[in-house]
């Protein structure tokens, strides 16, 4: 007998089990593992109403100010009354100003004058200039992935038992000088903060978020298989749940069809003719670009369990990725000239965190010669394939196939590094075999 | 490898020279390097076989170990090497200047002025290549932990006094040489090529015969053909003409000349042992001086060449001007170089083995603000370094075409002037991104306010440019302190100054997450085991 | 030399040391393996060795207790042809389990190692581990360990150090790199007619025969491959811009040669809307810059 999955009783469990640990066990740490769009931002806000309704003053660890400030305001949409300190730096604007409408959100650049509030809230910047307050005794540690080893060693004195959450297949943090003679080193400076921590304390237990309220059924297994080998996920929605569809008809053009091949199966490559080209292939962006103009003159309507009523797909709903900064202003460069406007373009570095409706890639190996380790990186590709809500259309040159059976194998190893799944060829490969089901050819 | 070194790169497979990617030196030469060129046999792990070390280019001392598998042998050059270079260490040690360093009192938390001595200069090392800086590092590491008969009368092999002194020397510098800018401990190739560009790869330049060949090729022939000369041509007996830099030596030439020649000295060794008389034995030491004479012609041999290279590459390095902002780093090079000695002084123990978590996270930060500070003030020093960072739309120059007072809403009202730039150049700017320009030679912050109108129909759009800071205190700009039209300045989108990291904990402090502090302080200094098979 | 003196003081005494360090690793609890096979692998010519091997494998597998198989003979089918390879050891558990011993001369120092050598044995292993696989399909209850053993010296002594190399990423790519290789058939149809590699020819004719077949350099070629040399004149005589390095292609695009590279950047040639030929034209007038001293500015 095959039990029908029940995404909204798997994630409930999954949540249960993860506050329990965190109020009533007794290890020093809980691990979460949060694949894209599991409610990861839900988990922290209802963690740290849970403590501080438990008379248990907590900190909070955020990487960039941006996710800090997202979390002081969903804190108080769930709570207005809880008193939450806002610890900033000393720069000119260090919060976003919409935290000034909130009556009981207290912000100061000096951590002594938020003791006592429930929920003070920062990044591991600033915490880690904060010296001689009393520790907290709970903390949660969010992105705690992309948290640099040597950021938790400046903050971890600050609390003694902390729940980290974060996730383990988007991009790991680096460092631009050279870290191998510390490589294997289980504190190994540039490594991820979990990574370090559970080298030191495996016992930790270590949880999962099973379901992507974000990923389309279209989407999750792929997203899932490929760069989640170790901790699979589900998406809570099943197929049909979610329908894209256009207003004008297609008027022939391969742009028109790979948008009809997303809208219908959640995916669409549109495929260039093989050529080296230098980053910002002029062609490749202009692709791009057209298959934005197109998506938004189109019409889209997108159905979704969140309304009855199909939502138009605007321009706010709408992103580019690309893998550099180079390519990101080429192709709002690009858009520009075709008078579109709104539509978020940015490098999967920027992107993370970040959910729209339909997502438009351009490829990071497209028109490369060759395939180094960056454009491999699982991380890259996995925050570009893991935005939408909808479809996602990759833009991609011919001849990426060829590139990464060429790939040559003369990779340094440091003994004592665990080897890191998934890895670079085996994901960008499976991501592309499925991509060729939605091929669409242009012409240029 | 960035577009513009690409293209420095092959203009120089054009004309058959390297062609330069600095106008000035970027790294500090000190007026007495001590040159060492290092040599180990060849294959796997490298037992030293001997080295050329010293300040003179027409005097090197020549260390040689004739059986590499002596530990009694080994032990002499290691010795030898301390006493070549220990004193040249020490005699900077005791010249010093009183300087003030910044420290955290442990009372207050407050960060105060100490007063205490930095050394005027410091001593510097220079090796042929970067394995020659890996060589230094695994003496350092075979020798710090050895005791001597002094250390511990029982010690089955003592060490000879200094060497493990020499090893924490050693260790030191190899690992100053990981901070970017650093130049106390320096291999001849990466200062050639962070200077010149050949037509060759980056694998090819850590060959300093091939690399000096395209810097500075012999009359009559092109970098090309000389350096493919330096790097295949061999003589009659099948010797390379340009022998490797090392230290590992040529396989031709530990089989075919120097094996022969220890094993002569191994039986000479052997006919001495077994001598029955007076006489016999004097015969026999004199055929094991010949031996060893003709084992350390031959190290010679291969290490002369290199040795000439190495200040070859050192002359051609001093006919460019230093930069300006070398001198700084070369005080933090002094301050290293200082603090190393304080240590050494008071007794501290060698360094260990690994790193603690904490000690590792120091370096780490350490080195990222060296790198970022590294590429700031080599951009601010150099014109041609600046074009890379132009080509990237990290730093642009631009001619001021209006300047327009304003100043900042606050009680007490500030200069904000606003400052009309024209520049062909497309910067990466963004609303708000600060950009910087030198002013007196610290940095003086702008912010971007907008474009503002084009030169002429259809071009390039100006940029307007708020001043934000170093205006002085009052209502007015202090004279000089703000831009005026007509002035061509090189404005960049890095900051000039970097800012250090955030406190890190004590050692002793180590959190959980990272393990706790660490144990066994003793434990980590004992020495290796000896066994009979010792490689160093 | 040495490296022979070490490979054979770790196997010395039916391979007490080596057994040592492979519980002390990847064994289960307890104590070192008191009692190890050590079967005899002699055999006449390669087919025979690694048929003695194979069967001595399955024996050992069989007894369910530990046996040390010392220089097994291997074979891997290699563009259709078989290929003899010689580990250093392999070592079967009680459970079943094949490991893969490799034992090196460069020495492991506070229990790092030169990191490019590592890799080059984990891609050696993994060859291993592909061949042992063939076997172990046709063995019941076999299995191939994915994490090898890797015997290296200590510091700087002649005492064996060992550490754990996980080989799955090397094998997933050589196993990819096996199914991709042609046959020799193949390889040889393309070659022009009457070319030959025989080593008897005379050098005149092996010349003639290697220039006649196209070279993929890169300058990592120097450091792995004889026919480097030979690849290089080939590449900086055609003007390939990779003999500079496999990186310098990626900001160059369609540009390919230095001659083009140049013709562009001096705005003889190449479509100034190519963003490549656009940043080539920038570099070279900043670089001209720089140099003239015209950058000059506060």
């Amino acid at each position: 007998m095959t039990a029908v999955f029940d995404p909204g009783a798997a994630a409930g469990l999954a949540t249960a089990r993860i506050l329990d640990d965190t109020l009533n066990g007794t290890a020093r740490g809980v691990v979460v593992d949060s694949p894209p769009g599991a409610g990861k931002s839900t988990l922290v806000v209802r963690a740290a109403l849970e403590l501080a309704a438990a008379g248990r003053p907590l900190m909070v660890v955020a990487q960039t100010n941006a996710q800090v400030d997202d979390l002081v305001v969903r804190l108080a949409e769930k709570e207005p009354e809880l008193p939450v300190g806002r610890l900033h730096s000393n720069d000119p604007d260090p919060y976003d100003k919409v935290l000034d409408g909130l009556e009981h959100v207290r912000k100061s650049a000096k951590a002594a004058d938020l003791a006592g509030l429930d929920v003070v809230i920062s990044t591991a910047a600033k915490w880690a200039h904060v010296k001689n307050v009393e520790p907290w005794g709970h903390a949660i540690v969010d992105e705690a992935y992309q948290m640099r080893s040597d950021a938790l060693l400046a903050v971890a004195g600050l609390f003694e038992r902390a729940l980290f959450v974060g996730d383990p297949g988007q991009l790991d943090p680096f460092s631009i000088v050279g870290a191998d003679q510390w490589a294997g080193l289980s504190y190994d400076p540039s490594a991820s903060a979990v990574s370090t921590l559970l080298a030191h304390n495996p016992e930790l237990p270590q949880h999962r978020l099973p379901v992507s309220w974000r990923l389309p059924a279209s989407a999750a297994p792929l997203v899932s298989d490929a760069f989640y080998p170790y901790t699979p996920f589900r998406s809570g929605t099943d197929h049909g749940d979610r329908r894209l569809s256009f207003g004008v008809a297609s008027d022939g053009s391969a742009t028109d069809r790979v948008l009809d091949e997303a809208a219908e199966s959640g995916w669409g490559l549109l495929e260039l003719p093989a050529r080296h080209t230098p980053r910002t292939d002029p062609e490749a962006v202009r692709a791009v670009a057209l298959v934005v103009r197109r998506l938004l003159d189109r019409g889209g309507a997108a159905v979704s369990e969140r309304s009855t009523d199909p939502a138009p797909v605007t321009a706010d709903r709408v992103a580019v990725g690309t893998a550099h900064r180079d390519q990101a202003a080429a192709v709002r460069a690009a858009l520009a000239e075709l008078g579109v406007t709104g539509v978020a373009v940015d490098t999967a570095n920027r992107l993370q965190g970040r959910e729209f409706d339909v997502t438009v890639v351009l490829h990071p190996l497209s028109g490369r010669p060759d395939a180094t380790a960056f454009h491999l990186e699982t991380g890259r590709l996995c925050v570009l394939a893991s935005r939408h809500r909808h479809a996602c259309v990759v833009v991609c040159r011919e001849g990426v196939a060829d590139l990464l059976d060429e790939h040559p194998s003369t990779e340094p190893v440091q003994l004592g590094v665990t080897v890191k799944f998934p890895d670079g060829w085996e994901a960008n490969h499976a991501v592309l075999a499925h991509l060729a089901e939605h091929r669409v050819r242009a012409t240029c | 490898m960035s577009l513009i070194n690409t293209l420095a790169r092959l203009e120089a497979v054009e004309s058959g020279r390297a062609r330069p990617t600095a106008t000035v030196r970027h790294r500090r030469l000190t007026g007495r390097p001590l040159v060492l060129v290092p040599l180990t046999t060849a294959g796997e792990a490298g037992a030293p076989l001997g080295a050329l070390v010293g300040t003179d280019r027409d005097a090197p001392r020549l260390l040689a170990v004739a059986q590499p598998r002596d530990r009694d042998l080994r032990f002499a050059f290691l010795a030898e090497l301390a006493e070549a270079v220990l004193p040249h260490i020490e005699s900077y040690a005791d010249v010093v200047e009183p300087a003030e360093r910044g420290e955290t009192d442990p009372a207050t938390g407050k960060r105060v002025k100490v007063e205490t001595e930095l050394c005027v200069d410091a001593a510097q090392i220079v090796v042929p290549s970067r394995a020659g800086i890996e060589f230094v590092r695994l003496l350092g590491r075979s020798m710090r932990f050895r005791r001597t008969a002094d250390d511990d009368p029982d010690t089955p092999y003592p060490a000879p006094a200094r060497v493990p002194l020499l090893g924490r020397w050693l260790t030191h510098y190899g690992e100053r040489a990981r901070v970017p800018g650093s130049s106390l401990l320096l291999a001849c190739t990466d200062l050639l090529n962070r200077h010149w560009a050949t037509g060759q790869s980056n694998l090819e330049d850590q060959h300093l015969g091939a690399l000096l060949a395209w810097i500075d090729p012999p009359a009559g022939e092109s970098g090309a053909e000389a350096a493919l000369r330096a790097e295949l041509a061999r003589d009659a007996a099948g010797q390379l003409l340009c022998p490797p830099a090392g230290p590992a030596t040529d396989p031709d030439f530990d089989n075919r000349l120097l094996a022969p020649a220890i094993e002569k000295y191994d039986r000479a060794r052997a006919s001495l042992a077994a001598a029955e008389d007076g006489l016999a034995a004097d015969a026999r030491l004199a055929e094991l001086s010949g031996a060893e004479r003709e084992i350390r012609a031959l190290l010679a041999g291969v290490l002369r060449p290199t040795w000439d290279a190495v200040w070859r590459g050192l002359d051609l390095l001093r006919e460019l001007p230093e930069g300006a902002r070398t001198e700084d780093r070369w005080t933090r090079d002094r301050w290293s170089f200082t603090a190393h000695r304080d240590r050494v002084r008071s007794g501290e123990p060698p360094q260990p083995r690994r790193d603690d978590a904490v000690t590792a996270a120091r370096k780490l930060a350490a080195r990222e603000t060296a790198q970022a500070q590294l590429e700031a003030q080599e951009a601010l020093d150099d014109p041609l370094v600046l074009a890379g960072r132009r080509l990237a739309g990290e730093a642009f120059i631009g001619e001021v075409s209006a300047v327009e007072m304003a100043y900042s809403e606050s009680k007490r009202p500030s200069p904000r002037p606003l400052v009309t730039v024209r520049t062909d150049e497309r910067p990466q700017l963004g609303e708000g991104v600060k950009i910087y320009r030198s002013l007196d030679g610290k940095p003086q912050t702008a912010q971007f306010a907008g474009y503002g109108p084009a030169d002429e129909e259809g071009g390039a759009p100006s940029l307007v440019l708020r001043i934000t800071d170093r205006m002085g205190r009052g209502k007015e700009p202090a004279p000089g302190s703000v831009p005026e039209p007509g002035d061509r300045i090189a404005w960049t989108l890095f900051e000039h100054d970097q800012r250090g990291g955030p406190q890190l904990p004590d050692a002793e402090e180590t959190p959980w997450t990272h393990g706790g502090p660490p144990g066994g302080v003793e434990a980590a200094e004992l020495p290796d085991p000896m066994t009979p098979e010792d490689l160093l | 030399m040495r490296g022979n003196a070490f490979e054979a003081r770790v196997k010395a005494d039916g391979g007490t040391e080596l057994m040592r360090l492979l519980h002390e690793r990847l064994g289960g609890p307890g104590e070192p393996p008191r009692e190890v096979a050590v079967p005899d692998l002699t055999a006449a010519g390669p087919e025979g060795r690694a048929a003695r091997t194979a069967l001595a494998l399955r024996e050992a597998t069989e007894a369910g207790g530990w046996a040390l198989l010392d220089h097994p003979m291997l074979a891997l089918e290699v563009a259709g042809s078989p290929a003899y390879l010689e580990p250093d050891a392999v070592v079967v558990h009680p459970d079943g389990t094949w490991t893969v011993v490799e034992i090196k001369s460069f020495p492991m120092i506070d229990g790092s190692a030169d990191a490019a050598k590592v890799g080059a044995a984990a891609r050696q292993s993994a060859v291993y581990v592909l061949a042992l696989e063939r076997v172990a399909e046709v063995t019941d209850g076999a299995r191939v360990g994915h994490r090898v053993l890797l015997v290296c010296p200590k510091d700087f002594s002649n005492l064996p150090a060992a550490s754990v190399v996980d080989v799955r990423k090397q094998r997933a790519v050589t196993r990819r790199q096996l199914t991709r290789l042609t046959r020799v058939e193949e390889i040889a149809a393309a070659l022009p007619e009457g070319a030959s590699f025989d080593p008897e020819r005379s050098p005149a004719d092996l010349e003639r025969a290697v220039e006649s077949v196209a070279a993929a350099y890169a300058p990592e070629c120097l450091s792995a491959c004889e026919l480097a040399f030979h690849c290089r004149s080939r590449a900086r005589a055609e003007g390939a811009v990779e003999a500079l390095g496999r990186g310098v292609r990626g900001e160059l695009g369609g540009l390919t040669t230095v001659a083009g590279v140049l013709a562009a950047a001096a705005g003889k040639e190449g479509d100034p809307a190519d963003p490549a030929v656009a940043a080539l034209r920038r570099a070279a007038a900043l670089r001209a810059e720089a140099l003239e001293g015209r950058a000059g500015c506060r």
